[in-house]
């Protein structure tokens, strides 16, 4: 408190933030950025290890056989999914059932808000099937998950088959003490969403489905399998769930220990572990996987089925089997193996899954960077908008320029100010929330009176509300107060600056990546932004950081280290694309971050777009 | 000056009937940071089952209000939306009333002050004049409507809204300076939650003032006139403690009321600092460190008391602040109570240092405290080590605040004393620094 209450090292402290005020900024700036950027050097990253005790020291011996039996599985589902075009509930009824499972079936029915064009899916009706394997060591009170996802076409019939499979091994064995549900849902995620409401006799998204007949106990943790080829190169994992949440580090522990005693190839974001740490190839290689980790989780959609498990307090991953042109491949006895022992690991578990981290970026499968070690990055890049906002706090307050605290005449004017500012902030505001309920209320007036159909509709008007916001009268203080003063703006990017902070470091806790992404582009340029000086590139710079061009942005980057680059036509297709994905993740599984774009930082955005065009 | 009270008046009774219509209501009166064990309107509804099935509310572990809430309640249920509205829009006509009251007693004393010729010649700036303090019951009474904390405890009905209007009355009436009501509604408020019981000596110095009595221990006035508050106080708390026997015709709400806040025995967090300490207790320490806890809420009393006995109102307002950041389980309902004060300060503003930073710590933490809630609780991501240090940099945030204003009024008068430009003895300016 001395720092605070003498007035002479008040006095310094406060010359040193309005003097040094833009070196500092930048220099935080490069700090926060270097920060990140050393965060995928290994030296700097630590090792992963399994912290959970019951799982890290028991010995577990695989002895699953049965890959062509799941084959044989796989072949004939593959035959039945043929012939009723879409996905035999009644074979997988009967199936289930002479394996011995406890066999139930939830049928669930969803109106999306507006036609999905990717996936073609507007009024959803399927049906989830699930068995339950009981222990016989234990009362019904905890489980364990396996889902399959039943996709259309081809795809992920050797996933299912191996599950019947595994199903029929596990059936045999003595050692269960926990219930193990095997899951095929149908429609991916919504199918999941339906089960996982039903099982917990909630209804948060607006799903109608039948009534859940049979449970087993707290789920305890999940893995979602996809396999579509007979065998695999490798392994891929994949962790960023809804909003950006993660599973406990232990599940990818467990999955990276059972590939390495397989000698299974495994991945993590489609990337593979370099032997070397210390050349820059290596470098840009663990940069590149932590920055995909970033965008994926920064998009707040999940990355498989698992990313609705984790909502419920599930831990959950996503595991697939990736088949490319390597010369090895793996059968399905060694990815059975691999689910057999992670599955026996899990049903060790005393409690849930709570020791190793929940917050986290994977730089590779054996490394990782822990919230202690990335919020430094953040807290420099927030540092920004704080010494921005008491320089001018400072400046509001003390426009004579006596030094002495308090005794100084400080002739308060902020009166006018504040009260000129409430039409602008209101103006921003509610555009924030006609972008949130225009385009999906007004698309059947869309549709009436232009040809297009009602996704493009919802898309456009998202698009056209977005750019109409920059047009709005952006003057409306002159009315009260004739014209705007210099204390009027000061003040105005004063909130707007206190507004984004908090803003940021809200999101940033819930979804470090989302706060990392929009901070990094926007705090500069806010830091920046006035009405004096060269105002067309103050306007450029802050169109270039809105989140519709950082999106636009992200998709081009994710495309470029994802190894498919594309050119900006096709970016532009995704772009709109992901609009209409990201509407669509809000209304179906809950996703914050359409809603906070606009309720939060769109308007905020706007209001530093009120303070260029000051007048 | 009616017509924008009531037009504020009115604001906020839309603004809280539109609360509670909508979805919000029933988010917020699950909410840890505005509902307490001791407040929490549900339990009120339980205690009011209760007593309908002829068993006794306070046999179980679940209400810990005391009697007069289940009574008012069990006549108003119906109404219990009015009756919150109705009882925010009195506190802040009580507030509004008896700061106009102790602005017009200020401005006579100051008038006096500067008859004597008691202040230092170069104030004149920094003396109240009429047309600052002409706003400044409008300002309390709209802080007080239309602070979100206030509105956030109106939503949820708590009754801590009940106890604010309590005690505002107790302010009104210690103001106008009539004894026998400001006893009155002291005993009221203390009843209902105990800690009030602190205000005592800030209304009795209030009184003795208003009275011209001096406060010497060997002048019999002050005896005299002390011991009679303390009758009337002692004696209209053993009437409403009797009334409730009367009607209960058992002593069970003792234990169940007034041990409950003592003991702190529901951890469940919110606001305060209790809860996470005596969560990771041995429980054979915990007699003595909830001793030590408590006695944070009473201790303070007696320097503050000595240090301010002119300034009784100011004393009022801090002591009303250290009952919410000490207290066992303080809401954001009491927040707003003192927070209702701070226009009319407005006067030292000038001297206040760190408002700004502290006002953002506030806003912050109180918007960081829902989202850690869903990280801890919903997420299962982080841990009450989250929470808990949130609600640390609150109190922080609240202390720094008060000692803020306490400081500043403490600067205020010594510059009226000494005079506004300081000089050293040799002729340079002079710094006042608190160490």
């Amino acid at each position: 408190m001395g720092l605070l209450s003498d007035p002479n090292r008040r006095r310094a402290l406060s010359r040193l933030i309005t003097r040094l005020n833009t070196p500092l900024c930048i220099m935080s700036y490069i700090v926060g950025l270097s920060w990140f950027l050393g965060l995928s050097f290994q030296p700097f990253t630590l090792r992963t290890y399994i912290s959970e005790n019951a799982m890290g020291s028991t010995m577990v011996e695989e002895q699953f056989t049965h890959g062509d039996r799941a084959l044989s599985y796989a072949r004939e589902f593959a035959s039945v999914k043929k012939k009723v075009r879409g996905m035999p509930v009644a074979w997988l009824e009967k199936t289930m059932r002479t394996l011995g499972l406890e066999v139930y079936t939830q049928s669930f029915t969803r109106t999306l808000p507006f036609p999905d064009e990717t996936t073609e899916r507007y009024m959803v009706k399927g049906t989830n099937v699930y068995g339950i394997l009981r222990a016989p060591r234990a009362a019904s009170t905890e489980s364990l998950v396996l889902s399959v996802p039943c996709s259309e076409g081809d795809h992920n019939n050797q996933a299912l088959g191996l599950a019947l499979a595994l199903a029929s091994y596990f059936r045999g064995q003595i050692y269960w003490a926990k219930d193990i549900i095997f899951l095929v849902n149908e429609y991916d995620l919504i199918g999941m969403e339906a089960w996982l409401e039903a099982y917990h006799d909630v209804n948060i998204t607006g799903m109608e489905s039948s009534v859940m007949m049979g449970r087993a106990g707290a789920i305890q943790a999940a893995v979602s399998l996809e396999i579509s080829s007979d065998v695999i190169t490798s392994l891929d994992i994949a962790v960023e769930g809804l909003n950006g949440q993660l599973p406990n580090l232990d599940m990818v522990n467990l999955f990276y220990a059972f590939c390495q005693k397989n000698g299974l190839l495994c991945t993590i974001q489609g990337k593979l572990q370099r032997g070397d740490w210390d050349s820059f190839p290596a470098y840009l290689h663990s940069l590149e996987t932590t920055m995909l980790m970033v965008l994926k989780q920064g998009s707040g959609r999940p990355q498989g089925d698992h990313g609705l498990f984790l909502r419920y307090h599930i831990e959950a991953i996503t595991m697939r089997g990736i088949n490319s042109f390597r010369q090895y491949k793996y059968d399905m006895s060694t990815i059975g193996k691999t689910l057999e022992g992670m599955f026996r690991k899990l049903n060790n578990l005393l409690e849930r899954l709570h020791q190793s981290y929940f917050f986290y970026l994977l730089p590779s499968l054996s490394r990782f960077v822990s919230i202690g070690m990335y919020m430094p990055v953040f807290g420099c890049l927030i540092l920004i908008l704080v010494l921005k906002s008491l320089d001018l706090w400072m400046k509001l307050t003390r426009s004579e320029s006596v030094e002495e605290d308090g005794v100084s005449d400080t002739e308060q004017e902020l009166k006018p100010g504040i009260l000129s500012l409430v039409a602008p902030i209101l103006i921003c505001h509610v555009t924030g929330l006609s972008l949130y309920y225009l385009p999906v209320m007004g698309q059947h007036l869309a549709i009436e009176h232009f040809p297009v159909s009602e996704s493009e509709a919802v898309v456009l008007t998202v698009i056209a509300i977005y750019v109409a916001g920059l047009a709005l009268p952006h003057n409306t203080h002159r009315v009260l107060t004739g014209a705007g003063t210099e204390q009027g703006w000061m003040m105005l990017k004063l909130i707007s600056l206190l507004y984004l902070a908090v803003q940021l470091g809200c999101i940033a806790l819930i979804n470090f990546s989302l706060g990392f992404l929009l901070a990094i582009t926007m705090v500069p340029v806010a830091a920046v932004v006035q009405p004096v000086g060269p105002r067309v590139l103050y306007a450029v710079l802050l169109i270039l950081v809105t989140p519709a061009t950082t999106l636009f942005f992200s998709i081009f980057l994710y495309k470029e280290l994802d190894e498919h680059p594309l050119g900006l036509l096709e970016c532009w297709q995704l772009f709109l694309q992901a609009i209409a994905g990201g509407l669509l993740d809000h209304y179906l599984y809950g996703s914050i971050v359409f809603p906070f774009i606009a309720f939060f930082i769109y308007p905020c955005w706007l209001q530093l777009w009120n303070i260029v065009f000051w007048k | 000056m009616a017509a924008p009270l009531a037009l504020a008046l009115l604001g906020a009774v839309t603004a809280r009937a539109l609360l509670f219509r909508s979805s919000l209501a029933e988010f917020i009166s699950e909410r840890v940071e505005v509902v307490s064990p001791l407040n929490s309107w549900k339990r009120v509804v339980e205690g009011l089952a209760l007593l309908d099935l002829g068993v006794s509310p306070y046999s179980g572990d679940l209400f810990h209000e005391t009697p007069l809430i289940l009574y008012l309640f069990h006549f108003l249920i119906d109404y219990a939306e009015l009756v919150f509205m109705i009882t925010d829009a009195l506190t802040a006509i009580a507030l509004y009333l008896a700061v106009q009251d102790f602005n017009k007693a200020m401005f006579k004393k100051q008038k006096l002050h500067l008859e004597l010729n008691k202040f230092a010649p170069d104030t004149t700036e920094i003396l109240l004049t009429p047309l600052e303090m002409h706003h400044v019951p409008l300002k309390v009474a709209v802080f007080y409507l239309l602070n979100p904390y206030t509105m956030l405890a109106c939503a949820a009905k708590s009754t801590c809204a009940i106890n604010n209007t309590i005690i505002a009355f107790f302010i009104l009436a210690t103001v106008k300076g009539n004894i026998f009501l400001s006893a009155i509604t002291l005993a009221l408020a203390t009843f209902q939650s105990l800690y009030p019981v602190t205000l005592f000596a800030p209304a009795l110095l209030y009184l003795l003032q208003r009275e011209y009595i001096p406060v010497k221990l060997k002048s019999h006035n002050f005896w005299l006139y002390t011991s009679q508050y303390s009758v009337m106080y002692l004696g209209s708390l053993g009437v409403l403690v009797c009334l409730c026997f009367f009607l209960l015709h058992s002593w069970d709400f003792i234990p169940s009321v007034y041990s409950f806040i003592l003991s702190v025995p529901d951890l469940t967090p919110n606001i305060g600092l209790f809860w996470y300490f005596f969560a990771e207790m041995f429980e054979h320490f915990s007699l003595f460190f909830v001793c030590v806890f408590q006695i944070n809420v009473f201790f303070y009393m007696i320097p503050l008391a000595v240090k301010l006995k002119e300034h009784p109102m100011f004393l009022m307002f801090v002591q009303l602040a250290i009952i919410c950041i000490f207290k066992s389980y303080p809401t954001v309902g009491d927040i707003s109570l003192y927070m209702a004060f701070l226009p009319m300060w407005s006067h030292l503003f000038r001297f206040l240092r760190n408002i700004f930073i502290v006002s953002c710590v506030l806003i912050v933490c109180s918007l960081l405290f829902p989202v850690l809630w869903h990280l801890w609780i919903y997420a299962g991501s982080a841990n009450s080590n989250f929470y808990y240090a949130i609600t640390l940099s609150f109190n922080i945030g609240q202390i720094l605040l008060i000692s803020d204003y306490f400081y500043a009024y403490l600067r205020r008068e010594y510059h009226l004393s000494h005079g506004l430009y300081l000089r050293r003895k040799d002729g340079s300016e002079a710094t006042l620094v608190l160490k």
